[in-house]
């Protein structure tokens, strides 16, 4: 019972399912699935749904985080990307064309993979601290984006595009498909093979990882663009769910969501030890907690007041302040502070 | 126990049974320590002996469970190291606690400005701080930037600012660890200087010759607990190591054999560099390394011992020189060329440059092999066991947990989980930069027995190591380096350790009065031997 | 010949003088890089639009920023202990709607303005709180912040709300004119604010902890000083000067709405390290930052003048952004490489 309480995930898992439980019992529709034209509807369904952009892009978050970086630049990425898809099939004499639609996925998901490139080369290479590297991107990004549409928001009519986001595949969402594909890749290339130990390894400390052998910028480099693609597949499935590119609107603040998943997800800011699983839940708190807000008919602009006070409760449980405080409450004995570790010295004590 | 013989002087500082628990832990039980005006009082003890726990205790960092503190006959309790230092008690830290990004004078008087009615009086302040470091006989422009001077600088910068601050007693935690002789030696008529002003000095430190060049009195802590003061007269230093380490050290004679072993020096070397070098780093020098041998390096920090193994390691680039191994010319330009030739390098730095500290020792230990394979072929549970299992017993790591945060170990382990990290990838060229410094007697005897097996059955070694001793136990040959160049070559059976600084010493003599003809180090290479 | 030698020996004074001169101001050679970029960038205008520099453009450029000149105030002291304040922009929104909201509802504004700006402070509070007492990363902490501004912003209003109050519109419709120069009561605030900052940073004892704090936090606190009050108060300055731009962009666009200073946070960090301060701490100066923030404004206004997409005004910001990390990077690579 204890052990399982001393795991990473408990709190996480415990958070996601205390929230569907509230749901379930202040609106019992909430967890109801019903089907029509064998295709399933409901509010956990849209959650798992709507929350595919944010799946990708967290769990890009996740591995560059895991590295001690930060991509700040994926929202507009997303933005790029979603550009550059639309602007082609708007370009295209068949825009309903399935060729066409499959062009510009694949070329907006390569831009995207060559701008995590160059947030990887900044960091990796020329070694600039990631914040900055990718401020960078994040501040130009979107000046890009409104490039290429002009400064317009570029609409489009294309099924083959809106099946992307608002399609079913054996019933389920196919944005859905894309989210579980996603989480099977990484957790395959991190897991399956010795990526994700070496990664960790960069993260934790990375002059002795590169001193070891380790390929470290090989792996920063590949962090980023994992990130990028993702953020790219993302941007295009925002397109989808819209139908349009809004250069300004489109990942909004999804950076700073998907920090907040990733580290509801148990995973620490500073790099190093990463959870896959972790993240995954970290999404569907969010999202859940959105569907949350929606219902209680707060207006969804206001909703970052409750992320607020969700980011100050997680940290604060996170905490070790915290606790300390309440094992004195409860009576506990007075507190040590823990030895410190303290810069390049050995804990002697 | 005690052999205070001086009862009527008047105690600054008296620490009485200072019992401090740390989760699972008895960090301390029931320490005395009594500091004298006017001493120089050395705090002895290996690793996790208690001496910094012991020191944090008395500054204030860490709460104590039990035990009194009386400074100055009054009784004290302090809530943090600002507490201390207004009762007296400053601490100079090994890792200099001073901030490199703001000026020297800044450093001295933080906190303790000239203000004005206009805010700080920046001229009033920096000739205060100049007033004070030349009282220590220091003389820089204090408005330089504290990092841009050496570490032995910024440690004398680091007790003015204690005597700013009008200290009674000063700690200095290991202050000596990175210096150079020269550098010891002006940090030491600065502490003579304070002692005769009548400051208690509390050192800590591991080069026992300091401790017996310095100190007036000694106590010993082992395990938490206090062994006993004496006056370091009447200690001999076998009585002293006995006291430290609880045993009598004979493992260290029996590995010395291996300086004589003789080594096969008529075939082709394992590596071989000619003029190696890089600007402003190192001037160029050979080397070679012969199938078996452990070739030592002798000198100070600063002379250029780490920037050699790293420039042949591919740490850093050379941008002189050849390297052949195995009789192949080769390029080592990075950490990776090496690996891939059988090279391995265990940095001086274990903490920063060595150990991933969140990681299990186990999985430290599979990173050399891991990275020589690369992220796609993944290093089987069963076979990770299997090797951890091995390396583990073999250097002795404890606790033998190899799921255990590598992070958690004390230094003398997480050494022998980097020793076992690289013998694990199965090198024939070990580097070794200073495996054994800041760890346990018994950690250090168990290393350098192990590097003397292995040189046996065939490993070559280069050991670079800051006691001469140890250099001379293992090595066959030396190689003498000093002011970023190497100086020679001597052959360790036919020296011992005076022998040594004396060839430092002649050698510089020499350098100053001849005019230098050709390469420095190809000249006197050999010459000894 | 003694006159060259004499010649030879002045000139080496001088270059000594400079050598002694670089090596205790070397952290202040990214802030002058700047200040040459800025001059380069105005000469460059003057020559391509034959009329750039006037006392109209000069004027309006410190009108035009002064909000940010604010903001970068509190964004460099933060920056310099070596966290980061990605509330700045929301909390300006929150302040400045509220503003509006309160005067609306015929609050005078002798209370409303002193309200908004300590509310600002309250928001810096609660992340400096996090940042010091529950050790969580100013990124998270302020991000926090960031939502919370943003959320109360929304729930203030939805829409934007004029503002009819005189004495708040007055700070922006009063021109003290010096011939063809004139100045606002914003501009002037934005001067005093930013004259204060860079004041406190160099002349006081908070203002040097800051420095020690991002100069090495262990340090600091074992030299007795004061790490954690100055580590909580940087944030609340920050969260003082979000609500002091809250007032002004109130005033100066005459409406209080709730999604301004979107992505402002960016803006004014881009400012803070175009102007010489490093995102690593320990270094950076108050009138750097003012100058970054004139070469954001610099480049905006030129922008205009060309008649070009004002989304260039953040591809160029963005690509100077880089070029001044490189070489920042080059800087300190080098320095490393000496040692």
């Amino acid at each position: 019972m204890t052990r399982w309480m001393r795991h990473r995930l408990f709190l996480p898992v415990v958070s996601l399912v205390a929230l569907i439980l509230v749901n379930a019992i202040a609106r019992p529709r909430f967890v109801q699935i019903t089907v029509r034209d064998g295709e399933l509807y409901g509010a956990l369904i849209d959650i798992l749904r709507n929350s595919a952009p944010l799946m990708l892009v967290a769990l890009g978050m996740t591995v560059v985080i895991a590295t001690r970086g930060i991509d700040l630049s994926v929202g507009a990425v997303m933005a790029v990307s979603g550009a550059v898809a639309l602007t082609i099939i708007d370009g295209s004499s068949d825009p309903g064309n399935v060729g066409t639609v499959l062009v510009a996925i694949v070329v907006s998901v390569l831009v995207a993979l060559v701008l995590g490139a160059w947030n990887g080369f900044l960091v990796a290479v020329l070694e600039i601290q990631p914040i900055i590297a990718t401020l960078v991107l994040m501040l130009a990004g979107r000046g890009v984006a409104l490039l290429i549409t002009d400064g317009f928001i570029t609409t489009v009519t294309s099924p083959p595009l809106k099946y992307v986001a608002s399609g079913h595949l054996l019933g389920l969402p196919f944005a859905l498909f894309i989210s579980v594909a996603a989480i099977a890749l990484i957790a395959l290339m991190e897991r399956r093979t010795a990526l994700g130990v070496l990664t960790e390894a960069v993260g934790i400390n990375p002059e002795a990882s590169r001193l070891t052998g380790v390929r470290s910028r090989g792996i920063i480099l590949g962090a980023y663009v994992v990130s990028g693609t993702f953020a790219g597949v993302a941007g295009v499935i925002y397109s989808s769910n819209i139908m349009a590119a809004d250069a300004n609107a489109a990942g909004e603040l999804i950076e700073l969501y998907a920090i907040l998943a990733v580290v509801l997800g148990g995973t620490s800011l500073t790099g190093g030890k990463f959870s896959i699983a972790g993240t995954v839940i970290g999404v569907l708190i969010i999202q859940t907690l959105q569907s949350t807000i929606l219902f209680l008919g707060v207006s969804s602009a206001e909703s970052p007041v409750f992320f607020a006070f969700v980011v100050i409760l997680v940290v604060l449980i996170q905490s070790p302040r915290v606790y300390q405080v309440a094992r004195r409450m409860t009576g506990g004995r007075r507190h040590h502070p823990a030895p410190e570790v303290t810069t390049g010295v050995e804990v002697t004590s | 126990m005690h052999t205070s013989t001086g009862d009527d002087q008047r105690f600054v500082v008296e620490m009485s049974a200072i019992t401090i628990r740390f989760p699972g832990v008895l960090a301390l039980d029931g320490v005395d320590l009594r500091l004298r005006p006017g001493e120089v009082h050395a705090l002895l003890g290996e690793n996790g002996a208690g001496k910094s726990t012991l020191i944090k205790a008395l500054t204030g960092v860490y709460a104590i469970d039990e035990g009194t503190i009386v400074v100055a006959g009054e009784h004290r309790v302090f809530g943090s190291a600002a507490d201390a230092q207004s009762a007296g008690i400053s601490t100079v830290y090994q890792e200099i606690n001073l901030c490199p990004n703001l000026s020297v004078g800044e450093n001295v008087m933080l906190g303790h400005e000239s203000r004005t009615v206009r805010g700080i009086d920046w001229r009033a302040t920096h000739r205060a701080a100049a007033e004070h470091l030349a009282s220590l006989g220091v003389t820089i422009d204090t408005q330089s930037m504290l990092g841009s001077h050496s570490i032995a600088v910024q440690q004398l910068v680091a007790i003015s600012r204690a005597m700013v601050l009008d200290a009674r007693v000063l700690i200095l935690d290991e202050p000596t660890s990175s210096l150079d002789r020269e550098e010891v030696d002006r940090l030491f008529a600065v502490v003579r200087g304070l002692r005769d002003r009548g400051v208690a000095i509390l050192f800590v430190t591991h080069f026992l010759d300091q401790v017996y060049e310095i100190s007036d009195r000694i106590t010993v802590l082992r395990n938490g607990r206090l062994v006993g003061e004496y006056p370091a007269a009447e200690l001999s230093r076998g009585d002293l190591v006995t006291k430290m380490i609880g045993r009598v050290l004979d493992d260290l004679e029996a590995i010395s054999a291996s300086a004589e072993r003789s080594v096969d020096r008529s075939v082709t070397p394992v590596l071989r560099a000619e003029s190696i070098g890089r600007r402003g780093v190192l001037d160029p020098a050979d080397i070679d390394v012969y199938r078996g041998e452990v070739v030592g390096i002798a000198g100070l920090l600063g002379s250029g011992r780490t920037e050699l193994v790293r420039l042949l390691y591919g740490a850093d680039r050379a941008d002189t020189g050849t390297v052949e191994i195995n009789g192949e010319r080769t390029k080592v330009t990075n950490p990776r060329r090496a690996i891939e030739r059988r090279i391995a390098f265990s940095s001086e730095n274990r903490r920063s440059e060595g150990i991933i500290a969140d990681l299990t020792v186990g999985e430290n230990i599979v990173l050399g092999i891991q990275a020589r394979r690369g992220w796609l072929r993944r290093v089987r549970r069963a076979e990770r066991d299997a090797v951890v299992a091995e390396y583990m017993s073999a250097l002795g790591v404890r606790p033998a947990d190899p799921d255990r945060i590598a992070g958690e170990l004390s230094g003398g382990n997480q050494q022998k989980v980097l020793l076992a990290r690289w013998l694990a990838t199965a090198p024939e060229l070990i580097i070794l930069d200073e495996p054994t410094r800041g760890i346990d007697v018994g950690a250090k005897a168990d290393i350098q027995a192990k590097v003397a097996e292995l040189a046996e059955q065939g490993l070559s070694v280069i050991f670079i190591s800051s006691e001469l001793e140890e250099v001379l136990r293992l090595a066959q040959r030396v190689v003498v380096m000093r002011d970023r160049r190497k100086i020679g070559v001597l052959e360790s059976a036919t020296v011992d350790v005076d022998g040594v600084i004396d060839f430092m010493a002649t050698h510089d003599m020499a350098a100053q009065g001849a005019a230098p003809a050709g390469p420095d180090g190809a000249r006197s290479e050999g010459s000894v031997a | 010949m003694s006159q060259s030698t004499m010649a030879i020996g002045r000139r080496e004074r001088v270059s000594e003088h400079a050598r002694t001169f670089v090596s205790r101001h070397a952290s202040m050679m990214p802030t002058f890089a700047a200040l040459l970029i800025f001059v380069l960038l105005l000469i460059g205008a003057q020559i391509h639009f034959g009329e750039f520099v006037t006392p109209r453009t000069l004027s309006a450029l410190l009108l035009d920023n002064a909000y940010l000149v604010i903001l970068a105030v509190g964004m460099t002291m933060v920056i310099v202990t070596g966290g980061i304040d990605l509330s700045v922009g929301s909390v300006m929104a929150f302040t400045g709607i509220s503003c509006a909201a309160l005067l609306d509802a015929g609050y005078p504004a002798v209370l409303v303005v002193p309200g908004i700006v300590v509310a600002g402070g309250l928001i810096g509070l609660l992340v400096g709180v996090l940042v010091q007492y529950f050790d969580v990363q100013p990124f998270i902490a302020s991000l926090a912040g960031l939502f919370l501004g943003r959320g109360l912003a929304f729930v203030v209003s939805l829409k934007s709300i004029r503002v009819e109050d005189d004495a708040v519109l007055w700070l922006q419709t009063t021109r003290y004119r010096f011939g063809d120069w004139y100045i606002t009561p914003t501009g002037i605030l934005a001067l005093v604010v930013a004259l204060l900052g860079a004041f406190v940073m160099q002349y006081t004892r908070f203002g040097r902890t800051i420095y020690a704090v991002g100069g090495n936090e262990q340090s600091a606190r074992l030299m007795g000083l004061a790490v954690a009050r100055t580590k909580v108060l940087v944030y609340v300055i920050s969260g003082l000067c979000g609500g002091l731009a809250g007032l002004v962009l109130t005033a100066y666009s005459g409406a209080g709405y709730p999604r301004n200073g979107i992505g402002t946070e960016l803006d004014v960090i881009a400012a803070v390290v175009i102007g010489g301060t490093l995102l690593t701490g320990g270094t950076g100066y108050i009138l750097g930052s003012v100058i970054g923030v004139l070469v954001y404004g610099t480049i905006k206004t030129v922008i205009s003048y060309m008649g070009a997409e004002q989304s260039w005004t953040r591809i160029i910001v963005g690509l100077m952004l880089l070029s001044f990390i490189v070489v920042q990077r080059v800087i300190v690579v080098r320095a490393e490489r000496r040692r």
